[in-house]
């Protein structure tokens, strides 16, 4: 079955709002509640990014017997190395922001911990595409 | 398939009395009340006994089961179990040795708070919070309706629950020990508890995570207070009664416990108050999505204003909360005669056996927001929901019997309704001809009963 949520960048108010719409949906399908967690956790903190650095963005989520495939798409401005983006610890964000406890480059490696499956792309000046894949048997 | 029970419920709905009004529907917080041949139906399995439903029936439908009162008569040693609430129901001229001294008199031998147990339960939930500081947030057990909320609507939450009994439990266990200590034979032992909620009756006669309960019975807090306070009335002032000064037996802070901060402000580390239902479930929400995790300890508490707040108190809360503060500060600043270092002394000597049977086992998750046990039944039926939320009207009038178009479509998913319970439907129907008015009409009466289309009133 297959659900879209679009996430207004910039708008924290709202930022989880999909992520707790996705969790009602697992719930509904008896989905084990360890995989749960892992999924929302890690689809939350996807959500939260790009409320932070997109200008907009679309949650497709795909769900069977088998998987749970949620798919961020977002119009930003991307990032130039997604390597880099990956390891514990770095991030772009200037002294500053990290001072008032941002920017500590944990999101990317979290949502890899919690998910199965997890394949990011990205175009600088255009945006990036985040796919996380749950299986469920 | 037969449903199992999980839960003892004690608010109950008189059938008899309910007209269908269908206010307690709108307002269960788990969705567990339906209407149904003009009487509402609770789903027993939903139903956490917050009360929510019964402060919002205008008849006085829904009762909250009690133990007949004569019962403490078939033991030797009657004990009242009382919560500090009960002190702040009465108003001010009123002292504690006069509510205490009527209640001797109207027949029980003993008297004791409840929040007596805090003292040991303190020192066990922050050893608890040290050993489990890792499964953040630790959740407070204190409201047993909080602790069913979270087994049916946020499942994923039992593992992170404090598994030590209630400050009642421990009360209980201490003061039947220390009378059998005395030389009174347990049978001969009854420990009655005044409720100022329904969900502790539930908790008592269903114990979460436990086997059995040391108390024999619940006597609601309403029935006592209006008991008592008419015989002050008539001016009885017991047998026992000295003016002053009053005789407080708790410590400040045991006398705040079972209000708003009682708990948290208690705890180490970060911790948070949460009181009344909704509150509570807006944030369980974000914690479920990992939110905020770096909160150490969560006290959540389903009645606004805490225990003061009960459905089965007869003072306005924020008074009780007042008066019950100002009583906190009074044995703080002036130091009050009072002999709650006899009974600090007492459970002292047993805190050890207390400790040792402090323990609660794990509360497991009963998830109700399933669609099905199977997944892929679940997933056809999610799809169905889905086709039926397209043709409702999503204004949630309630006038199909379900609180909302979404628990319709879910009712109708699950073989529980009909999509022509709809009312818009209907009209729909009968504009296509798909449905005669004769029909409809049958509909609606076979949700809100024949009486409400009875003969025309002029």
């Amino acid at each position: 079955m297959h659900f879209e949520y679009s996430i207004e960048g910039g708008n924290f108010s709202r930022a989880g709002y999909a992520s707790s719409e996705i969790k009602k949906l697992l719930k509904q399908l008896n989905v084990d509640m360890g995989i749960i967690k892992r999924t929302v956790v890690a689809c939350y903190e996807a959500e939260v990014n790009v409320v932070a650095h997109a200008y907009s963005g679309t949650i497709y989520v795909d769900l069977n017997t088998d998987l749970i495939r949620i798919r961020l798409q977002d119009e930003g401005p991307g990032i130039p190395d997604i390597d880099q983006a990956m390891q514990e610890g770095f991030s772009t964000a200037s002294s500053k922001v990290r001072e008032m406890g941002f920017g500590a480059g944990m999101g990317l490696p979290n949502i890899k911990k919690n998910a199965d499956k997890m394949e990011i792309s990205s175009e600088v000046g255009k945006g990036t595409t985040l796919e996380i894949t749950m299986f469920l048997q | 398939m037969m449903a199992v029970k999980y839960f003892h419920h004690a608010l109950k709905f008189r059938k008899e009395v309910c007209i269908g009004c269908s206010h307690c529907m709108n307002v269960c917080p788990t969705q567990a009340i339906r209407i149904h041949g003009g009487k509402a139906e609770l789903t027993d399995n939903r139903c956490v006994d917050c009360g929510k439903c019964y402060r919002a029936c205008p008849v006085g439908a829904i009762i909250v089961e009690q133990d007949d009162f004569s019962r403490i008569f078939e033991f030797e040693h009657r004990v009242a179990l009382i919560p500090n609430v009960l002190m702040g129901q009465f108003p001010e001229q009123v002292s504690i040795n006069q509510i205490r001294s009527v209640l001797h008199e109207l027949g029980f031998t003993h008297i004791f708070e409840v929040e007596h147990g805090t003292r040991v339960l303190e020192g066990a939930m922050k050893q608890y919070m040290e050993q489990h500081g890792r499964k953040k947030p630790l959740i407070s057990t204190f409201c047993p309706a909080v602790v069913r909320l979270i087994q049916v609507r946020f499942p994923g939450l039992t593992d992170n629950l404090i598994l030590l009994k209630p400050p009642l439990d421990i009360a209980a266990t201490y003061f039947r020990k220390k009378l059998i200590d005395e030389g009174a034979k347990s049978k001969e032992i009854g420990m009655f508890y005044i409720t100022p909620c329904a969900a502790k009756i539930a908790a008592v006669k269903s114990p979460v995570g436990d086997d059995t309960s040391d108390i024999d019975g619940v006597i609601n807090m309403d029935f006592i207070f209006n008991k008592v306070y008419t015989s002050m009335k008539q001016g009885h002032k017991g047998k026992n009664f000295c003016q002053v000064p009053s005789l407080y037996t708790l410590q400040p802070e045991e006398m705040l416990w079972s209000l708003t901060e009682g708990e948290s402000s208690r705890m180490p580390g970060r911790s948070l108050a949460i009181d009344e239902i909704n509150n509570v479930i807006e944030f369980l929400e974000k914690i479920e999505n990992g939110e905020n995790a770096d909160i150490d300890f969560l006290e959540l508490r389903a009645c606004d204003q805490s225990c003061a707040g009960g459905i089965l108190t007869s003072g306005n809360r924020f008074f009780t909360v007042e008066r019950l503060r100002n009583q906190a500060r009074e044995v703080e600043m002036e130091n009050l005669p009072h002999y709650h270092q006899e009974v600090d002394e007492s459970m002292e000597s047993y805190r050890g056996f207390l400790m040792e049977n402090i323990g609660v086992k794990k509360v497991l998750p009963r998830s109700m927001e399933k669609l099905d046990e199977d997944m892929k039944q679940a997933l056809l039926k999610m799809q169905m929901v889905r086709d039926i939320m397209a043709l409702l009207p999503s204004v949630d009038c309630g006038l199909c019997g379900s609180p909302t178009c979404n628990a319709l479509a879910q009712d109708i998913a699950q073989g529980r309704a009909e999509i022509t319970h709809c009312i818009f439907i209907q009209k729909k129907y009968e504009q296509k001809d798909w449905l005669n008015s004769k029909d409809s009409m049958e509909i609606l009466k076979e949700i809100w009963g024949e009486e409400k289309f009875g003969s025309q009133k002029n």
